[in-house]
């Protein structure tokens, strides 16, 4: 089985964001990238362990890390290669600093040059932890015109197609799928090993491959960033069991909660 | 410049989900400040009647087909789709849900455009639309804006009202049943036993974090919880702890959640639990170490033991009698 796993780099979740300044006095429209600790998304991460997985439980098969982006997208690939990938390809893209390429944009990157490709499985994280817009997965399968499962949670191998388990409205649904076909990898799927420095010396020795993409006009254009709405400061209502009745009292008088 | 919106509407046991008629409130403010028709489209079981009982919307798409009782992401992008074409709608709004988002990035596809996800603001003007959605988990709010339409947007539950009563739905239009062998088909469903309430959409949340000391000790929340009426959340450390499932984990690898009221119980509020919860109407904390993080997002907090202060809170709820909102 061929095995594409789709990657892309974005700031730690433990970072402590800070805007960078706008343009001329308009508002800020992006991150301050400068110190940040950039990393695979973590869905991404999932979706290369389980395509991990799939192989070593089939006893063979090809997995190829894809990552759409400047040249700062090899240092995730390279990382992929480590994490067990057996070749990468890196989608060169130029990108505006700090700003990003929509979900159109990189779909149609992807779906372009996947035409020309063949492979058996697409594996995305369900979403970046960055821009969150968890569509790329979906958006890359309906162009191709294959069957795709989201927020995934299991993968079963079956006579000549994948059982999917996924979850879709608190329920669990085992969507069965003939090859090719993609998936959006959930928390719990499989769990990231991350790599010895053997591995890290070996994936060195391993391909990647750069193609210039074609990138086409942007449907969505960064307004601003700002930080969320301000909290109004809060209070400690008191110590232990005792500050209960006040707690009560304050939800129900001041915040009409309950 | 008038355009049509068209909503996508979920139902479940014979009614239109919450998340849903928010979506569809939207749709009716948009329509109302910009002139236009609102549409909507409903699928599987009951879809007729459904369509007929709605209330401020010009046309209703309907496919009753068996199909449709499980998700099936292809053919319901399909049914959308011919609606979208019928009515010529510029602007699609889903719910915020898994549903949603899903079925987004396929229409998107089709549509050559792309889905601002998770909406907390829309605005339409001169046929533009702007959408401001969390960004980072809510570590940052982005402003977009569609550069041309058609647009797909999902609506974040919890945020937008719903609208009151309005004219009744004036044609209830079918759609062609599904042709062609299915892409995919569903073989097993498993529903959990108690139907839980999917936490994005819950209006009372009750987490529970490492201070919780081990999971059979979350019985102490579930009990709060039944008795407010809320869904049991919890900290990542917890989820990868597998004390409880990942579906319950809120934060940045989690869920962003934006419930009228947030319980955090033994939450020490890490960067990434903040991140999914700070736009909660009302957080209170409940933790020992004065020093934790997650009394600075707090409106209340009560330092003290969990162990003694959730069961207190219970207790006093269950004397005052609860009149949730």
């Amino acid at each position: 089985m061929k095995i594409c796993v789709f990657l892309k780099r974005v700031p730690h979740t433990a970072t402590k964001l800070r805007l960078a300044p706008g343009e001329g006095g308009s508002p800020s429209r992006s991150i301050q990238t400068q110190g940040v600790e950039f990393t695979m998304s973590p869905y991404d991460e999932i979706a290369l362990a389980e395509a991990v997985r799939l192989k070593d439980e089939a006893g063979s098969g090809e997995i190829v890390a894809v990552s759409v982006g400047d040249d700062s997208s090899l240092v995730i690939l390279r990382t992929a290669l480590a994490m067990g990938a057996d070749s990468a390809i890196h989608v060169r893209a130029e990108i505006p600093t700090g700003l990003e390429l929509d979900g159109f944009q990189i779909s149609t990157v992807l779906a372009g040059f996947l035409r020309e490709r063949s492979f058996d499985l697409l594996c995305f994280g369900r979403l970046a932890v960055d821009d969150q817009n968890s569509q790329v997965g979906t958006m890359t399968a309906r162009l191709l015109g294959i069957p795709s499962v989201a927020d995934v949670i299991k993968v079963q191998p079956a006579e000549g197609c994948l059982r999917f388990h996924h979850l879709i409205e608190g329920r669990v649904e085992v969507v069965e799928c003939k090859l090719p076909a993609a998936m959006t990898a959930q928390k719990g799927l499989a769990e990231p090993r991350y790599p010895a420095i053997k591995q890290i010396m070996m994936a060195k020795k391993k391909p990647c491959e750069t193609i210039d993409a074609e990138v086409p006009e942007p449907v969505l254009e960064t307004m601003s960033l700002e930080p969320p709405p301000a909290r109004n400061p809060g209070r400690i209502v008191g110590e232990g069991a005792g500050a209960v009745p006040e707690l009560l009292r304050l939800l129900r008088e001041e915040a009409k909660v309950i | 410049m008038s355009t049509a919106i068209l909503v996508y509407l979920e139902s479940s046991g014979g009614e239109i989900k919450k998340p849903s008629l928010e979506a569809l409130g939207a749709a009716r403010r948009l329509a109302a400040q910009n002139g236009g028709e609102v549409c909507a489209v409903l699928l599987g079981k009951g879809a007729a009647e459904l369509a007929a009982g709605l209330n401020g919307v010009q046309r209703a798409f309907v496919q009753p087909g068996e199909l449709f009782d499980s998700f099936q992401l292809n053919e319901t992008a399909d049914a959308v789709g011919e609606a979208v074409r019928e009515t010529g709608a510029t602007i699609i709004l889903l719910a915020g849900t898994s549903t949603g988002r899903e079925l987004g990035g396929a229409l998107a596809a089709d549509l050559a455009t792309c889905v601002a996800a998770d909406a907390v603001d829309l605005s339409l003007s001169d046929g533009a639309l702007t959408v401001k959605r969390p960004a980072y988990a809510g570590k940052a709010l982005l402003t977009v804006r569609f550069r041309k339409l058609p647009a797909v947007v999902t609506l974040r539950p919890n945020v937008f009202a719903q609208e009151p009563d309005g004219e009744a739905c004036g044609d209830v239009v079918s759609l062609s049943e599904p042709a062609g062998e299915p892409r995919s088909r569903v073989v097993d469903t498993v529903t959990p036993e108690a139907t839980k309430q999917d936490l994005t959409e819950a209006d009372i949340i009750v987490s529970g974090g490492r201070g919780l000391k081990g999971p059979e000790h979350f019985v102490v929340l579930e009990s709060l919880a039944e008795t407010l009426g809320a869904v049991v959340g919890a900290s990542r450390a917890v989820c990868d702890a597998g004390w409880r499932p990942h579906s319950d984990q809120v934060g940045q690898t989690g869920k962003t959640v934006s419930p009228r009221l947030y319980v955090a119980c033994g939450i020490s509020g890490a960067i990434q639990h903040l991140a999914g919860m700070s736009s909660s109407k009302f957080i209170v904390a409940i933790n020992k170490d004065p020093n934790a993080p997650i009394f600075q997002v707090a409106d209340y907090g009560i330092v003290g033991d969990l162990f003694e202060v959730v069961p207190a809170l219970e207790a006093e709820l269950k004397k005052q009698g609860v009149g949730v909102v």
